[in-house]
């Protein structure tokens, strides 16, 4: 041995010309300190993201060694790099062959869990004997170790897997006396059963369920979540059978471990389901509340996960936590994503006992410095204004607070609010409506400026100077964003509408400069149907413009009950985070170990995710666009995002069809041609301008979406601009609240295909017709 | 649904991969160089960027520690909150080996730390993670590998987190009861959160396989074996929580809680009350604010707990505005100090007696002109102390046996204290140009 007296190794610095030359020479050294010291060096190399592949096969003739962590090091290397050298991997079987065989269990479970990780045919021709061996070691660290390097065979080769007889042997591993090796068994089989294509990998059957719940005491942690989450695929036989099951899961609440805490929760609201004795499900819910609060406890990115479950859960099943909102009130030092999830989880809880706290703990939230979270506060009032009729004074009262403070962005966002309240009780809180009108001057937001206008336009015969307030409006028409332009349009007529002597003027005024000076075709067009309204019949036109506008109400439960289910059974996993359906955002394509460019369809894909928003399945999303084609010249355009200042993202839940689908339609489908058809016999235009001007509005809308999927489109679009609008107006208060729905965490699993749409169209203007 | 990690990375703040594992060879590995725009575009979107997202049908999870993210990326419906109690496992793994996590410590270890990774992962599935247990046989000694090590029974063992002929020549157990008080209060002085969340904390030093068995003073225990408690009151527990070696069917049996104890320390069990009991510590703030000149404070503190407990190193953390400046205090105990880069003036008691009552004058001089937004004045004072000797829940430990073939005699040691946790009061509204007395 030589006396190599080394420095603190420096690895990762060096700043010499050549260096793998002079790795390679080291490690060719016959000395192994300084073979073992290359390898490190080859190893930081690699870390940094240099390329040190050129030196394989230097790096695997040091493979054959006692010295562990040497091997551990050329293990390493040799699963980062067998994929680019994969001629050379066969010089590095016989060591792994040889090491299954060592007497040292350590090494030779290593040597099968590096194996499986080397993710090349050739090394497969050479697994399975090893592999053979190792799923009937004597020792259990090397079978748990064997049991996942089935499923790893698996994932690359299912066939060879069963061929080899594998699959049985994991079958029988489940009833290994070690636990560890039953919860890695059913941990590969669990997996495998997700990819096999006849579902008959692992059946939980009650034999098995039963062996899985005994080991379930003495797993550790992981073994347990990965027992849990199997077990939840067993369907019970009757009710008694499932409280039986919920009986044997139960202690798994006291669990330290969080995770081991969602999945037993997961398995008992799946059980609830079997269970018939309302009594029994009672006291289930009681005994998973206090878990549920104790996972607050936790780190906060697990306590987001965590409070994304729980409003889950509280849709699922209202009951729970019925006490406890105030274990939901912010702290001060709360990230901000997990105030925004607690903010949510208190309106779910809010009831006529507890909105007094929570309306003082809402007006606490909206003095702090966290715009969006301040913002969302003040939404949050409204919403339990029109959650609570009773509580909805009190609301309005603290609101009137909160623009009293004169803090700008707490202001706009409030009148925002006080607009929907105004719609959800008509003519009860007139009263505040100068207050509004002082802060005319400081609203710079469409939002807010939209909401009062809309505000002045409803209430326009009780307030006195109506007129002045929208001519004060008038002067900066031009410039004004096309939400503001629309209510402002809107607002006018109705004023004239209500009181035809003060106003021919301005209507007149309006009307012109919107259809000849605005670009925006929503505005213009509506400029022409309200124009040709009102000069054929002013009675229709009172019928459309002021007719009784349809309720809106806050929906809590947004989740569909179908989809409910499978969130439920997907608790603690991503789907029960996002909201959405795994195959939501699973990308159905499998990365082949080797296609490391994304292909240009992902980007397609992308865009999908980018868009949609909301609609949950087709069929909602076709009535909801069918009734707010009409919204929209009900002036209920207002976007339902607190962020969605523009109207780009109110149209995102209509355009989703078009964006997500385009790419597959053929250029001229029959669909397309029959849309502006309808558009152009209504509003007597060329077929060609038509097209154009919508083409453009999809353009300019559509948030992120590539132009030229909207040529060969236009019929959709030009529903688009019709219903888009009113897309949001009916769920208002029930928006998105999803962070990062902006980041593309949403979409729905089923897009309505690509036909849809023009029905729909054809549906949404024979209800425009039906009323002329 | 099965839970699998395609890949763990580690970055800095820039978003450089500063190590990685990568598990199932099923994404990319470039998908970490889109992780750091994506948050960025989210915080620019909506401010707060969720921990978990999803992009191009890979999620990304992730946690950040001292200068460090530390992030999962996974193409399947994964179990999130297993991922994320993994991620911190590794933090805490790491930390133990190496005192500090951090990128420096990183890049001196990066040889253990593959070698970590590769054990307490397989797949994408966590394994091993019990720290004790892996530095059995993952060592930072690299240089005396002589002697071949080989898996410690206890990995795969029924019992993982104790290895068999552990040796003491004195066996003795300590035990801490620590009840950590989270409180909230508004600024009209109404409580609006409290709750206790009480910790028993074990260190062990004994020999062999010991069987343990610990007695708390129960209630629902007690009524459920009919039997009243010998002294002093019971106490109903929430929510508790064992460390994974209690037998968690006997407790749900017969509220036994039984074990093999991990060597050394560990923390045996958690629970959690909601109680009503008044805050130990109340503070009042009164706050004038002369606009343009001056800012004056008068804190009261008041000891609410009986006479014969003390509160030792108590500090009232008061939040002053940013652009105060001139400080003067005036005290009866204790000493006050301004922070100005925390915004805020610390008033410092070592020993509060319980029924005791003090209070703190403080004075500062105020810019002419001020910024309109105030928004400093949002943050809540929090309080932080320490009550030896005493629980507020009354949870007693009646007792602890322990049992071990070779018979020997081992001493349990128990502690109580009680300390602050998340222990907050909001600042009431300034009262503006009030007539107290300037000091």
């Amino acid at each position: 041995m030589a006396d190599f007296k080394l420095p603190k190794p420096k690895f990762f610095v060096t700043n010499k010309k050549g260096e793998n030359a002079e790795l390679l020479a080291d490690l060719n050294s016959e000395y192994r300190e300084r073979r073992k010291d290359a390898v490190k060096r080859v190893i930081a190399n690699m870390t940094v993201g240099k390329d040190v592949s050129s030196l394989f096969p230097q790096v695997v003739k040091n493979m054959q060694t006692e010295d562990l962590e040497m091997k551990k090091l050329v293990y390493l290397y040799l699963m980062n790099y067998a994929k680019s050298n994969p001629d050379l991997v066969i010089l590095a079987v016989n060591t792994f062959v040889k090491d299954t065989d060592h007497v040292n269990p350590l090494i030779r479970a290593l040597a099968i869990r590096t194996m499986g990780c080397i993710r090349v045919d050739k090394i497969l021709d050479h697994l399975c004997e090893p592999l053979r061996k190792c799923l009937g070691d004597d020792n259990p660290y090397v079978r748990k170790t064997a049991a996942l390097c089935v499923a790893k065979l698996w994932d690359l080769d299912p066939e060879r897997a069963i061929e080899n007889g594998f699959v049985t042997s994991l079958q029988e591993l489940v009833s290994d006396t070690n636990p560890m090796v039953v919860a890695n068994a059913v941990t590969a089989l669990a997996e495998m059963q997700e990819s096999s294509e006849t579902k008959d990998v692992f059946v939980v059957n009650v034999s098995v369920m039963n062996k899985m719940l005994n080991a379930l005491n003495e797993c550790t942690e992981w073994g347990q979540i990965a027992i849990l989450t199997s077990l939840a695929e067993y369907k019970p036989l009757d009710s008694k059978e499932a409280e039986t099951i919920c009986e044997r899961v139960m202690p798994r609440l006291a669990h330290a471990n969080g995770s081991v805490v969602l999945s037993a929760v997961r398995i008992i609201l799946i059980m609830m389901r079997y269970i018939r004795s309302d009594e029994f499900n009672k006291q289930l819910v009681k005994k998973m509340s206090p878990p549920l609060v104790t996972l607050l406890a936790s780190a906060p990115e697990v306590q987001y996960v965590a409070l994304r479950n729980i409003n889950l859960i509280l849709q699922k099943r209202p009951d729970i936590l019925q006490n406890d909102i105030r274990v939901f009130f912010c702290k001060y030092n709360d990230p901000p994503y997990v105030k925004l999830e607690k903010l949510e989880i208190m309106i779910k809880l809010c009831n006529d006992r507890n909105i007094d706290q929570l309306l003082s703990e809402l007006k606490e939230y909206a003095s702090e410095v966290d715009v969006d979270f301040v913002r969302r506060s003040v939404r949050a009032i409204g919403r339990c204004a029109i959650m609570i009729d009773d509580a909805s004074e009190r609301c309005v009262n603290v609101l009137l607070d909160l623009i009293n403070t004169k803090v700008n962005y707490v202001v706009q966002e409030a009148i925002s609010v006080i607009k929907d309240i105004f719609r959800k009780y008509p003519k009860r809180y007139e009263a505040i409506i100068p207050t509004l009108c002082q802060n005319l001057d400081s609203l710079d937001e469409p939002e807010a400026r939209g909401s009062l206008i809309w505000i002045i336009g409803e209430y326009a015969e009780r307030i006195d100077n109506a007129d002045e307030l929208i001519e004060n409006f008038m002067e900066t028409f031009l410039e004004e964003n096309a939400q503001v332009q629309l209510q402002l349009l809107t607002a006018t007529v109705k004023l004239f509408l209500k009181k035809p002597s003060q106003s021919q003027e301005i209507v007149h005024r309006v009307l012109q400069t919107a259809t000849q000076d605005i670009d925006n075709p929503d505005t213009r067009d509506r400029a022409y149907v309200y124009w040709r309204l009102l000069s054929t019949d002013p009675q229709a036109a009172k019928a459309v413009v002021l007719s009784e506008k349809p309720p809106i109400s806050v929906e809590t439960r947004t989740i569909s009950p179908g989809l409910m289910d499978e969130l439920i059974t997907n608790i603690s996993t991503l789907a029960s985070v996002y909201h959405k359906p795994p195959s939501a955002f699973l990308g159905n394509k499998a990365y082949s170990p080797d296609a490391i460019q994304k292909a240009a369809a992902a980007d397609a894909q992308d865009e999908e995710l980018h868009a949609v928003d909301g609609a949950e399945s087709p069929a909602a999303a076709k009535e909801a666009a069918v009734k707010n084609a009409m919204a929209d010249l009900l002036d209920l355009d207002f976007g339902s995002e607190p962020t969605s200042a523009t109207s780009g993202g109110s149209f995102a839940p209509v355009m989703s069809p078009i964006t997500s689908s385009a790419p597959a339609l053929p250029p001229t489908s029959t669909g397309s041609s029959t849309g502006p058809n309808y558009s152009s016999d209504l509003f007597d235009f060329s077929s060609d301008t038509s097209s154009s001007i919508f083409g453009s509005t999809g353009a300019s809308s559509g948030a992120g979406s590539s132009s030229n999927n909207f040529n060969s489109n236009n019929s959709n679009n030009s529903f688009g601009s019709l219903g888009g609008f009113g897309g949001s107006s009916g769920g208002m208060m029930a928006s998105n609240n999803d962070p990062f729905a902006g980041l593309g965490g949403s979409a729905p699993a089923q897009q309505p295909p690509a036909q849809k749409p023009a029905g729909q169209q054809s549906g949404a203007m024979n209800d425009l017709l039906d009323l002329f | 649904m099965a839970s699998a990690v395609s890949a763990v990375f580690i970055l800095d703040l820039k978003g450089k991969v500063l190590i990685s594992r990568n598990y199932r060879g099923d994404i990319p590995m470039n998908a970490v160089e889109k992780f750091l725009p994506l948050v960025l575009e989210a915080e620019e979107d909506s401010q707060a960027p969720a921990p978990v997202f999803t992009d191009n049908g890979v999620n990304y999870l992730y946690i950040r520690h001292n200068n460090l993210f530390l992030l999962a990326i996974t193409r399947k419906n994964s179990n999130a909150t297993t991922v994320m109690l993994f991620l911190h496992t590794v933090v805490n793994v790491l930390t133990e080996y190496f005192k500090e996590l951090e990128e420096e410590s990183i890049r001196d270890n990066f040889v253990i730390i593959y070698e970590l990774l590769d054990e307490m992962m397989d797949f994408g599935y966590p394994q091993t993670t019990e720290s004790k247990i892996l530095q059995e046989y993952i060592t930072q000694d690299a240089y005396k590998l002589e002697v071949q090590v080989r898996p410690p029974m206890a990995v795969t063992n029924a019992v993982s987190w104790r290895s068999e002929g552990i040796r003491y020549r004195k066996n003795e157990v300590f035990l801490d009861v620590v009840e950590s008080v989270n409180l909230l209060v508004n600024a009209n002085g109404n409580v609006l959160r409290s709750e206790i969340l009480g910790a028993i904390k074990m260190k062990v030093f004994l020999s062999g396989m010991p069987e343990l068995r610990l007695g708390l003073n129960d209630k629902v225990m007690f009524e459920s074996t009919g039997r009243s408690p010998t002294k002093g009151k019971s106490i109903e527990m929430e929510d508790v929580k064992f460390h994974q070696c209690v037998r968690l069917s006997k407790f749900e049996n017969d509220r036994t809680i039984s074990f093999i104890p991990p060597d050394g320390e560990f923390d045996l069990m958690t629970y959690r009350l909601n109680t009503q009991v008044k805050p130990l510590i109340w503070v009042e703030a009164l706050v004038e604010n002369y606009t343009g000149s001056r800012i004056e404070y008068l804190i009261r503190a008041k000891a609410q707990f009986k006479r014969r407990s003390t509160a030792n190193n108590v500090e009232i953390h008061i939040p002053v505005p940013e652009d105060a400046d001139s400080p003067k205090f005036r005290s009866g105990i204790g000493s006050v100090q301004y922070v100005p880069e925390k915004s805020c003036v610390i008033w410092k008691i070592k020993q509060f007696q319980g029924g005791k009552e003090f209070s703190m004058r403080a004075h500062f001089g105020l810019p002419s002109v001020k910024s309109l937004d105030d928004a400093d004045k949002r943050q809540p004072m929090s309080i932080k102390f320490e009550i030896p000797y005493f629980t507020t829940s009354g949870i007693q430990v009646r007792y602890l046996k322990i049992q071990e073939r070779s018979g020997y005699a081992a001493l349990p040691w128990v502690r109580y204290i009680t300390q602050n946790g998340d222990y907050q009061m909001r600042m009431p509204d300034s009262i503006k140009n009030s007539k107290m007395a300037p000091i």
